[in-house]
């Protein structure tokens, strides 16, 4: 019973969170660039604006076009809504393990990709077609990590590694370590962050993501810039999640302990993302092809990760 | 009985081909006829899967040579592969009732396609190394004359000769194997096989060169090069045939020698056979994203896909060596899911690439753009078998990747080193290969059916005939049901791999339906169903809650393109364009591939122009050596042709003196 109230809990909680996390890494960034900047909460009214304008949409568009957004936030949604954020008892936890929540995000790639090429401009297409390079380099990293906390703890749900974990079934492991630096860049590619792409960016020849969605606007624009958001909240449960796992509720918990895992929850978030703003404001973007040495860097790691394993198995 | 009156009415269909002259209701009706015959197969083979008896009774036949009979027997192995081949076959044959009429010459098709549904099917049900091999040869002779039907093109011809020289090879090899496995007394019927001792080096053999016959025929690297130039070349419904279905009977062979006939092969196999199909899986997808013409990407993917298969075969067999038996039937059964899925998602794509070669005349897609507006239904399924075979979930193509990913990431309980290191790697590649086949295909689907025309006739396309819109519908929501509903076909396939592996073993044992809980229920798990469900409701609240809170107004307009107006469709990303950065990625040190640029100084007239070479690393490693090689022989023996009489007449003496110093030596023994 309760595992369902959970999961009810859950599904809403990714998307009425995700917009302030968003509006937080902004605020963060504007306060080290010296701005004032808009408050954590802008997001929730941009969203807003945006539902009540009409959606313009393109002579040459398909029906691809009007239906990708949708396709596109469900996706991740999906994804998100079986992602343990603050307990591990939901119903959904077992229809997709980590290998199914990357082909989830794979699906919202796909569409967004394919509506960036549906309307037959240059950027469209060149924003789908560095979208799917950095995809192949990304998803492969991101199961090679996947790989690793499988042979750490002998599962590919999250669920379980989470119990595995907090069951002191680790110590200090080289491998994980490795595994959590490969997740991290694999996120920061995955959600169009610097150095990868810049979200705020409007400077045509350095556009990946925002390329891909120039001709949305009103409710569709709303609907892809709300999977970005919850995208970001995803990945940024999943590593507060695997690696600081702790106030995650068990399976048969009290109430308590699911507002513990609550706290706990937002307290993480809010640390992972000052610290994307602080990180975001340290360095530069990059180069479109150099995006191929950071992310193979990040598919040797999750490698090395597994590697390592055996390594200190036979020690 | 039944399977035996589909057969011969396959046979006699192929005679009513030939007959059928100018007349198009004949060859509509052939085809007609040939969908009835396939289903009555599948029909057969489902009823005995579903029946699950084990082997069915054994039919002899006195035909074949004077010393043995033919013998023919349906186990659940050659049902579950006649119910792929026939569920292809099918769809070939309806899809041809309305296309037959689009073809250049169907006279040069009609009749052979009936002799090739014939042919796989009869390799199938074939119970000894004979029957095996001729209609193994009779499929790849029926297969090579609809190739050759495009006669007047030289590209069809070299093809041609390129496959048959490949199949030649392939099915040498083959009869090699059967005859080392026969053993010294020529047991070459397969129950007598069964249950030969092999010594080592014998065994190595029979491994290699099974893998080399039917690797050729599959596609495996590096004998792929005879599949991207042949499968094109023939008709689509053919090459859907070849690729989709005609590369699963080369599998069977495979699964038939290394699982059944020969029974203990080693798992350095298994090691060897892995990484094979990692790197075919990886090169294979490479050259189909390098790809501009529609039916050879598609070619490429499916040397892509037979990769992956092949991927779980191999670690099936180092599963069952280590007597992990239960992990060696999951691997199996993941391998087997595969080969249903490429068979039903592959003939879906090269049927649609058909259908938008009848409706615009091109295959090139820098010709193509906007099909979608145009074709809605070759469209909307085209995008269902691209998203399958990109392995997204819910669809079908998900599952079988998802089942290969469990069982490969067991792998590394095996206690071998070389597994636990190979494991990851290949890991990784399987991965690389599933994510660079999604760029693929949204760059084909793209290209083609989205964005706006790049050419009149893509401009001007129309609907194809209904029987081919049909046929491509029919598979598409096969794709959508195998998605969805996994673990009732995971049931189907327990009991294929049961007599393979010696394990009873259900997929969804721990969790029970609709879960897919391989090994035990922590062991991670998947729900198709269940993910299915959730999201349509998701998807639905999207909705309301979107229309809800705001507006739904559309207004048409002009794209934006941050203020450009491009009024030419050739501002449009290409194929070429498409690619460039994978291109630049991965290509540059594996297919040496290199950019010219061609920038004209301001003010000359000439356009500017950018050139890419490729080299196939495996085209001048492999072939290109062979080819020299073969040349080369055959200039040293072209001199025979010009001696003197005096030299011929030596040359006979001293073969006669040598013969006879055989015949001296082997008498004094």
């Amino acid at each position: 019973m309760n595992a369902a109230v959970w999961q009810l809990v859950q599904v809403f909680l990714v998307v009425a969170i995700s917009p302030l996390i968003t509006g937080w890494v902004r605020f963060v960034k504007s306060r080290l660039n010296g701005r004032a900047g808009a408050s954590p909460f802008q997001p929730y009214r941009d969203t807003y604006r945006l539902l009540q304008k009409e959606a313009v949409v393109a002579h040459s568009a398909s029906w691809v076009f009007r239906a990708a957004p949708y396709v596109t936030f469900t996706a991740v949604w999906l994804a998100a809504a079986i992602i343990p954020t603050f307990t591990t008892d939901m119903v959904l936890a077992p229809a997709a393990d980590l290998i199914a929540l990357v082909a989830l995000l794979g699906v919202a790639r796909f569409w967004t990709a394919l509506a960036g090429m549906d309307v037959g401009t240059s950027f469209g297409g060149l924003g789908a077609s560095r979208e799917m390079m950095i995809a192949s380099l990304a998803e492969p990293a991101m199961l090679m990590v996947t790989f690793s906390l499988s042979l750490i703890s002998g599962t590919t749900a999250p669920a379980q590694i989470i119990a595995f974990i907090l069951g002191g079934g680790v110590g200090i492991e080289v491998s994980m370590g490795l595994a959590l630096a490969a997740l991290v860049m694999v996120a920061i590619a995955e959600n169009g962050r610097i150095p990868i792409d810049n979200p705020a960016t409007h400077l045509e020849l350095t556009m990946v993501h925002e390329a891909m969605v120039l001709e949305y606007s009103g409710r569709h624009l709303a609907l892809m810039e709300g999977a970005g958001m919850v995208r970001l909240t995803l990945y940024m449960a999943l590593i507060g999640a695997i690696f600081v796992p702790w106030g995650v509720a068990a399976p048969g918990g009290s109430v308590v302990e699911a507002m513990i895992g609550l706290a706990a929850f937002l307290a993480k978030s809010f640390v992972l993302a000052t610290a994307l703003g602080v990180f975001e404001t340290m360095i530069a973007k990059m180069r479109v092809f150099r995006y191929a040495d950071f992310l193979g860097g990040a598919l040797l790691l999750g490698l090395l990760a597994t590697i390592f394993l055996y390594v200190s198995e036979a020690v | 009985m039944l399977v035996a009156a589909a057969l011969s009415a396959l046979l006699a269909l192929a005679v009513l081909g030939v007959l059928a002259g100018a007349e198009m209701w004949r060859h509509r009706m052939v085809y007609f006829c040939c969908t009835i015959a396939s289903l009555t197969l599948m029909a057969a083979g489902l009823k005995h899967l579903g029946a699950n008896p084990g082997t069915g009774p054994a039919i002899v036949l006195p035909i074949g040579l004077p010393w043995m009979q033919a013998h023919f027997r349906l186990d659940n192995l050659s049902a579950l592969f006649m119910v792929v081949v026939n569920l292809g076959g099918a769809a070939a044959s309806a899809y041809g009732i309305g296309y037959t009429s689009h073809l250049p010459e169907p006279r040069r098709v009609t009749p052979f396609f009936p002799l090739f549904l014939f042919g796989m099917n009869a390799v199938l049900i074939s119970d000894d190394a004979f029957m095996f091999l001729v209609s193994w040869e009779f499929m790849s002779l029926a297969s090579w004359l609809l190739v050759m039907s495009d006669h007047t093109n030289a590209e069809s011809r070299r093809a041609a000769l390129v496959y048959l020289i490949m199949a030649t090879f392939g099915t040498f090899c083959l009869l090699t194997s059967f005859g080392l496995m026969a053993g010294a007394q020529g047991s070459y019927a397969f129950p007598a096989m069964r249950g030969i001792y092999l010594p080592p080096v014998t065994s190595f053999l029979v491994v290699l060169l099974a893998l080399l016959g039917a690797g050729s025929k599959a596609g495996l690297v590096p004998l792929h090069a005879w599949l991207p130039l042949a499968h094109p070349a023939a008709p689509s419904h053919v090459s859907a045939l070849m690729s989709g279905v005609m590369t699963k009977v080369a599998l069977y062979g495979l699964i038939r020698i290394l699982f059944d006939l020969h029974g203990h092969v080693s798992w350095s196999w298994g090691a060897a056979l892995m990484l094979i199909g990692g790197v075919t899986a990886v090169l294979g997808v490479l050259y189909a994203l390098m790809q501009d013409d529609l039916k050879k990407l598609l070619a490429y993917s499916t040397v892509e896909n037979i990769g992956v298969v092949v991927i779980g075969l191999g670690l099936a067999i180092a599963f069952k060596d280590g007597g992990e038996k239960t992990l060696a039937a999951l691997a199996l059964v993941a391998g087997l899911y595969h080969i249903i899925n490429h068979a039903i998602f592959k003939t879906l794509l090269f049927l649609a690439a058909g259908a938008v070669i009848t409706a615009t005349g091109e295959r090139d897609l820098g010709k193509l753009g906007g099909l979608l507006k145009r074709m809605p239904w070759t469209g909307a399924t085209a995008l269902v078998g691209a998203a399958a075979i990109s392995a997204l979930p819910p669809l079908n193509g998900f599952v079988s990747e998802w089942l290969i990913f469990q069982s490969l990431f067991k792998g590394p309980s095996l206690p071998y080193w070389a597994m636990k290191f190979g494991v990851p790697v290949v890991g990784a590649m399987l991965a690389l290969a599933a994510a660079l086949a999604a760029a693929c295909f949204v760059r084909a689907f793209g290209i083609a059916f989205l964005g706006r025309p790049r050419s009149k006739a893509a401009a001007e396309a129309h609907q194809v005939p209904t029987s081919m819109r049909w046929t491509m519908a029919v598979l598409a929501v096969l794709c959508i049901i195998l998605g969805a509903l996994p673990v009732t076909l995971t049931d189907a396939l327990s009991g294929v791999v049961q007599p393979l592996t010696g394990v009873h073993f259900a997929v969804s044992a721990d969790l029970g339906w609709p879960w897919l809980s391989p090994v035990s229920s922590t062991r991670g798990s998947y729900s198709g169903t269940v993910l299915v469900m959730t999201g349509l409701s998701l998807f639905v609240i999207t909705i309301l809650l979107v229309h809800g809170f705001g507006t739904t107004k559309v207004r048409r307009a002009d794209s934006w393109d941050c203020g450009h107006k491009e009024d030419i469709p050739e501002s449009q990303y290409t194929g070429q364009s498409f690619s460039q950065p994978l291109r630049r990625v991965f290509t540059t040190s594996l297919f040496s591939a290199r950019e010219t640029v061609d920038m004209p100084e301001p003010g000359e007239m000439r356009p500017a122009s950018l050139k890419v070479r490729m080299i196939d690393p495996v085209w001048r490693v492999f072939y290109q050596t062979i080819i020299d090689g073969v040349g080369y022989i055959a200039d040293q023996v072209n001199r025979i042709q010009f001696l003197t009489v005096r030299r011929y007449l030596l040359m006979m003496f001293i073969t006669l003196v040598f013969m006879l110093l055989v015949v001296a030596v082997r008498q004094n023994k």
